[in-house]
């Protein structure tokens, strides 16, 4: 902390107003460039796990246990040609990944990895938060629109019908966790949760079927298999981005596996208690671990729903088209709308003890 | 001129053109991201006038849900815009005289001519929470309008649902429910019987 007061005074001192600016570029960066590395990591972890649940060693090649092999993908994907598919309309079709890359860096801003760590502390937070994920289908709408091509116009009505119905569900899910923590500022949230008897202060007991469906409509939102019908290959070759070569498919790449962590670190926030201890106030092992920083257990957790993304995708079979509809609208938003309720007037009676 | 009023004119500038291109793009895909960008830059106005939840549902809601409707229903027709544009310069005078009006009322309503050279709006503290503040107000002070507004929208949704829903007679479905709670006895009958004795001999009889 004291580290953070000088060079805080420093630049201070040096740039005078122009500080303010620089020092909110350096602490964007401080968040980013984790995330695409991470997201470089996560796609070598995800054909690790893939590989090892099917019996076979995944990629091994480049470097020691394929430690390299998104580096060489990054390569790879950056030497090729960018093809623009002829009558197609060339800036919708270039600033389409862009538009789905934007919004899953933005929504980062209001996430906090520790207490008082996030870039922007919001009182609406959570509303900002729903609004910047909602924002990351115009991405796959504009993109399928401008390939002039027809399975990826398909792919991106499917991606579109998909996201604006489970975004319903994923929003009731919130709105149950704003109604237990009484506040839409994400670290209040995780404060809320925060008790003498660790993990069974966190919103996920009260809220079990909430978590539940948030994190599937979370899966869903992704186009992450088992949901992954925006880039269904044996129908539709591979959906919205099936026009795209080079950087441009990379870019989608990053947006998808971006939102996925960003999905993880959310569901952590608002039901696994982000940065809390899951075992502060217990004895012996309480004590003990409080010691460890709180950005440990965030990231622990995100790791833990991340790995369930990759178990989902190597367990089950794609949906067929009316069962993801009758998924979201016939079985989970009934689930949401009785359930907000439930927590209504369960917070009114003496039995609320979150 | 402040930073804050450098914002709101860009902003500003920012919703007239995308407002004016909405109505003059020849395509009527970039005529809709025209609009929402219209939508996107007038809610950056409201968040610079405090009125964080009204910003960030216009974007949640028009942005995020409205507005990719309209995408898809413009992506799916087939727009003659030739026909779209007869009789532009017939109807130009009384669509300008209709906007004149209700840019008159506009004034009119919120404070008169005086207030054009600018009002500066009263900063609130930093704890001053837009969202709480809302909240109260609809659910206290105007709750039966609420009430009211909300039950009108709920008998819209189910008229709509009504009028378009139809059961056709020859079309074939699935009954989802049914099919999840099959049991494995209505599918399979495990039939138990005594393996069969080896026939010898046989094939050369029937060869006889």
């Amino acid at each position: 902390m004291e580290l953070l007061q000088i060079l805080q005074q420093t630049g201070q001192d040096l740039l005078g107003p122009a500080w303010l600016p620089v020092w909110t570029i350096i602490k964007i960066m401080v968040i980013v460039l984790p995330i695409m590395g991470g997201v470089a990591y996560l796609t070598l972890i995800e054909r690790k796990v893939l590989g090892w649940m099917q019996v076979r060693p995944g990629p091994n090649r480049v470097g020691y246990w394929g430690l390299l092999q998104p580096l060489a993908d990054g390569i790879k994907l950056l030497m090729k040609e960018v093809i623009i598919p002829t009558k197609s309309n060339k800036f919708l079709f270039l600033a389409a990944p862009v538009m789905a890359l934007a919004p899953a860096l933005a929504a980062w801003a209001v996430i906090p990895f520790d207490d008082g760590m996030a870039l922007a502390n919001v009182n609406a937070g959570l509303l900002y938060l729903l609004a910047m994920t909602s924002l990351g289908v115009y991405g796959i709408i504009i993109a399928g629109w401008a390939s002039n091509s027809k399975y990826a116009f398909l792919g991106a009505l499917r991606s579109a019908a998909q996201i604006v119905s489970y975004e319903l569900a994923m929003g009731f899910a919130l709105v149950c966790v704003l109604l237990a923590a009484q506040s839409m500022n994400m670290g209040d949230i995780v404060r809320g949760q925060q008790s003498e008897y660790g993990l069974l202060g966190w919103y996920f007991i009260p809220l079990f079927p909430m978590f539940v469906v948030y994190f599937l409509a979370g899966v869903a939102e992704t186009n992450r298999a088992p949901f992954d019908l925006a880039e269904d290959e044996s129908a539709i070759v591979a959906g919205f981005h099936t026009e795209y070569s080079g950087m441009g498919f990379a870019l989608f790449f990053l947006a998808e596996y971006a939102n996925m962590i960003l999905i993880a670190a959310l569901t952590s926030v608002m039901f696994l208690g982000g940065w809390l201890n899951p075992f502060h106030g217990w004895p012996m092992i309480g004590g003990l671990t409080d010691a460890i920083p709180g950005l440990f257990w965030m990231l622990g957790k995100m790791s833990f729903f991340l790995f369930l993304f990759l178990w989902f995708r190597a367990t089950f079979p794609r949906y067929r088209y009316d069962q993801l509809m009758r998924l979201g609208w016939k079985v989970f938003i009934p689930l949401t709308l009785v359930w907000v309720v439930v927590v209504a007037a369960w917070m009114q009676t003496p039995f609320w003890v979150w | 001129m402040n930073f804050e009023t450098i914002v709101f004119y860009i902003f500003a500038a920012l919703t007239v053109f995308a407002a004016l291109r909405v109505i003059t793009a020849r395509n009527p895909m970039h005529a809709v991201l025209f609009l929402v960008l219209a939508f996107i830059s007038s809610s950056g106005i409201w968040l610079l006038l405090e009125a964080e939840f009204l910003a960030i549902t216009l974007v949640l809601v028009y942005v995020g849900a409205v507005m990719v409707l309209f995408l898809f229903v413009v992506m799916m027709l087939d727009i003659n815009l030739v026909r779209l544009r007869e009789g532009f310069w017939r109807w130009l005078p009384f669509g300008a005289t209709l906007a004149g009006l209700m840019v008159f009322q506009m004034v009119w309503v919120l404070g008169g001519i005086d207030s054009i050279g600018g009002i500066e709006p009263v900063k609130h503290a930093a704890d001053y929470s837009n969202t709480k503040e809302l909240g109260r107000l609809i659910y206290t002070d105007y709750v039966y309008a609420f009430e009211l507004a909300a039950v009108l929208l709920l008998i819209a949704m189910v008229a709509a649902i009504a009028l378009t829903l139809r059961r056709r007679k020859d079309s074939r479905s699935q009954n989802v429910a049914d099919q999840v709670a099959v049991k494995r006895n209505d599918r399979v009958r495990i039939v138990k019987m005594q393996a069969e004795q080896r026939v010898t001999g046989q094939l050369s009889e029937n060869k006889e």
